[in-house]
C-alpha cells in the first residue's frame, strides 16, 4: 500500500531522512518508534506530501505522491485521516463542526452529515459533547475528537502522530484502544510514537529509527 | 453540488465573522477608515469643483461696440461667435440697458449721473459677454476675434474694444491655480486610497494570519482550495458591507455639521450634496468596500494554501 523507496531528506544542516525504504501492507498496524528528531514525524509528512523527499520516491498504491497535481493531493488526502500531538482541531468550529467540515471536504450531503457525525461522536464517548469548542475539552477529549474526524470518511490509511503525546496514561490508553479498534475494522494504520508502553500494549509491527534510518523492523513488537 | 457548496462557504464565512468577535470588529473598522477617505476624497471633490465653477463663472469676456453700431451686425458676430465649439453662451448688452445699468450703478454719485444729462443723448455702446467653456479656452476666442473669419463682415469697424488682454494676466493666473488644484487633488486622491487600500490589506491580513493553522489543518483533511477560501472571501464582502453602511451613518451628521457651519466657507452645502449624490456614493463605496475585503482576502489566503 505504501512504499518508500531510498527516501532521504536533507535540510540545510541536517539529515531528518538517510536512505529510508520501507513497505507497508494494506491492513497493517506499523509503530513507528524513535527519539524526537529520529526522523518519524518526517517519515509520515511524506505521505501525505507535506514535506518534499531531497531523494527518492514515495508511493500511495502506486501513485507517485509528489507528483501529484494539487488537485490531485487533494483527493489523495481524502483517503487518509491525520491525527497528530496537538490535535490540530479547527477552534472556531464546535466538536460537531470539526467532523462536518471533514464531511463536506469530500462533497457529503447534509443528510449523510446529520446521520453520520452524531453516530461517531457517540463511537469516541463524545456525544454529550456535540457543541463544545476545542477549548472547552479536555487534552484525550480533543485527541478522541481529532480521531473522530481522522475516520469519519472511513479512510484507508490512519497516521497517527504522536497522538498520546500530551495525555496521561488513562487517556493514553483508550486512544491506543480505539485505534487497535479502528484496525481490526481493516484500516491501515501508522502511528509514529517514542512511548515503549504503547508500543508494547499494542503488539504489532514496530520499525525503530534513529537519526533518520530505520535501524530495525520487527514483526511483532519490541 | 456546486449549490450545495456555495451554501456551505456563505454560511462558514457568517459564522466565522460572529465568532472571529474582536479580530471581525477590528477588520470591520479599518475598512470603514478606508471607506471614510474615499468618501471624504468625493466630498472634497464636489466642494473643490463648485468652487472651480464659481470661479470660472466669474471670468469672462467682454466685446465693447462702438455707439450706434448697427444691432444687425453685431447679431451676426453673436451667432458667429455661438457656433465656436469653446463658446458656452455670448450675452447681448443693447446700448439701451447699458445706459440703464450704468444708472442703476452710478445712482448715488450725482456728478456723474450730472454729466451723462449734460451729454444729453446716450454715449455708451452695446456689448457681448462671452463665457468659455474652459477659462484655458479665452485665448482662442480672442483669437478668433481678431481672425478674418470674425470679422468678415466689416465686424472690425464696430468694435471698440475686447478686454481679454486686460484681463489675460488674471485668466492665466486662474488657469494655472485651477490645473495646479486638480492635479494636486487626482495626486491626494491617489496617494490617500493607495495608502488606506494598503493598511486595510494588511489588516486583513494580519486577522487571515491567526488562521494559518487552521487553514493548513483544512487543507490536511482534504479540503478544495476554493472550500478553505471561500469562507474567508465571504468574510471580506460582510466587512465592506457593515463597513459601508457604518460610513455612509458616520457621515450623515458630520456633514449635516458641515453643511450648518461650512456652507459659507467651502461655497456650496456639503449635506445637500451627500444627500442629493447618496446613491452613488452607497455604490461606489460599496462596490470599493466589498473589492477590499473580497481581494485582500483571497491574496492573504493564497500564501497559506499552498502549503
Amino acid at each position: 500500500m505504501i512504499y518508500f523507496n531510498n527516501v532521504s531528506k536533507i535540510y540545510k544542516d541536517a539529515v531528518a531522512l538517510d536512505d529510508v525504504t520501507v513497505t507497508i501492507t494494506a491492513g497493517e498496524f506499523v509503530s513507528i518508534v524513535g527519539h524526537s528528531g529520529a526522523g518519524k514525524t518526517t517519515l509520515t509528512k511524506m505521505i501525505l506530501a507535506e514535506d518534499k523527499p531531497s531523494l527518492g520516491t514515495v508511493f500511495f498504491e502506486s501513485i507517485d505522491v509528489h507528483k501529484l497535481k494539487n488537485k490531485d493531493l487533494t483527493k489523495l488526502r481524502r483517503r487518509i485521516g491525520v491525527v497528530f500531538q496537538d490535535f490540530k482541531l479547527l477552534p472556531n468550529k464546535t466538536a460537531y463542526e470539526n467532523i462536518a467540515f471533514a464531511m463536506e471536504a469530500v462533497g457529503k450531503t447534509d443528510e449523510e452529515i446529520a446521520s453520520d457525525v452524531p453516530h461517531v461522536l457517540e463511537l469516541v464517548d463524545l456525544g454529550h459533547r456535540v457543541s463544545h469548542f476545542p477549548n472547552q475539552l479536555s487534552g484525550g477529549e480533543q485527541q478522541r475528537l481529532a480521531i473522530a474526524r481522522a475516520i469519519i470518511n472511513q479512510p484507508e490509511l490512519i497516521i497517527a502522530d504522536e497522538p498520546t503525546g500530551n495525555l496521561d496514561p488513562i487517556n493514553t490508553h483508550e486512544i491506543v484502544q480505539i485505534l487497535k479498534k479502528i484496525n481490526d475494522l481493516g484500516t491501515t494504520v501508522i502511528l509514529a510514537t517514542h512511548n515503549r508502553g504503547v508500543i508494547d500494549a499494542i503488539g504489532k509491527r514496530v520499525i525503530t529509527m534513529e537519526n533518520g534510518k530505520v535501524i530495525r523492523d520487527s514483526k511483532h513488537g519490541k | 453540488m456546486a449549490g450545495t457548496d456555495l451554501k456551505r462557504i456563505i454560511k462558514s464565512g457568517f459564522i466565522n465573522f460572529k465568532r472571529g468577535g474582536s479580530v471581525s470588529f477590528a477588520a470591520v473598522l479599518q475598512v470603514v477608515n478606508a471607506l471614510a477617505v474615499i468618501t471624504a476624497i468625493i466630498l472634497l471633490q464636489g466642494v473643490l469643483y463648485s468652487s472651480l465653477n464659481q470661479i470660472k463663472n466669474k471670468v469672462d469676456v467682454t466685446i465693447y461696440f462702438v455707439v450706434g453700431a448697427p444691432v444687425e451686425k453685431i447679431m451676426t458676430l453673436q451667432k458667429s461667435l455661438i457656433k465656436l465649439p469653446e463658446v458656452a453662451e455670448v450675452i447681448y448688452t443693447s446700448a439701451e440697458d447699458n445706459l440703464k445699468n450704468f444708472r442703476t450703478l452710478h445712482a448715488n454719485d450725482y456728478p456723474t449721473i450730472a454729466a451723462l444729462d449734460e451729454i444729453g443723448n446716450n454715449p455708451l455702446g452695446a456689448y457681448l459677454n462671452v463665457k468659455a467653456k474652459e477659462i484655458s479656452q479665452y485665448e482662442s476666442i480672442a483669437n478668433f476675434m481678431k481672425s478674418d473669419n470674425a470679422l468678415a463682415s466689416g465686424s472690425d469697424s464696430i468694435i471698440y474694444k475686447v478686454n481679454y488682454h486686460q484681463n489675460k494676466s488674471v485668466i492665466d493666473r486662474l488657469n494655472t491655480i485651477i490645473s495646479g488644484a486638480q492635479k494636486f487633488g487626482f495626486l491626494l486622491t491617489l496617494y490617500l486610497i493607495i495608502s488606506s487600500l494598503i493598511i486595510t490589506f494588511n489588516t486583513i491580513r494580519l486577522t487571515i494570519f491567526i488562521a494559518k493553522e487552521e487553514i493548513g489543518v483544512m487543507r490536511l483533511v482534504g479540503a478544495s482550495k476554493m472550500r478553505v477560501r471561500g469562507p474567508f472571501m465571504v468574510e471580506g464582502v460582510i466587512y465592506g458591507a457593515i463597513a459601508t453602511f457604518a460610513t455612509l451613518v458616520l457621515f450623515w451628521p458630520a456633514t449635516a455639521w458641515l453643511g450648518r457651519k461650512m456652507t459659507s466657507f467651502l461655497g456650496m452645502n456639503v449635506y445637500d450634496y451627500y444627500v442629493s449624490n447618496i446613491l452613488q456614493i452607497f455604490a461606489i463605496i460599496l462596490l470599493s468596500g466589498i473589492l477590499i475585503g473580497v481581494i485582500s482576502s483571497f491574496l492573504a489566503v493564497r500564501k497559506y494554501l499552498n502549503k
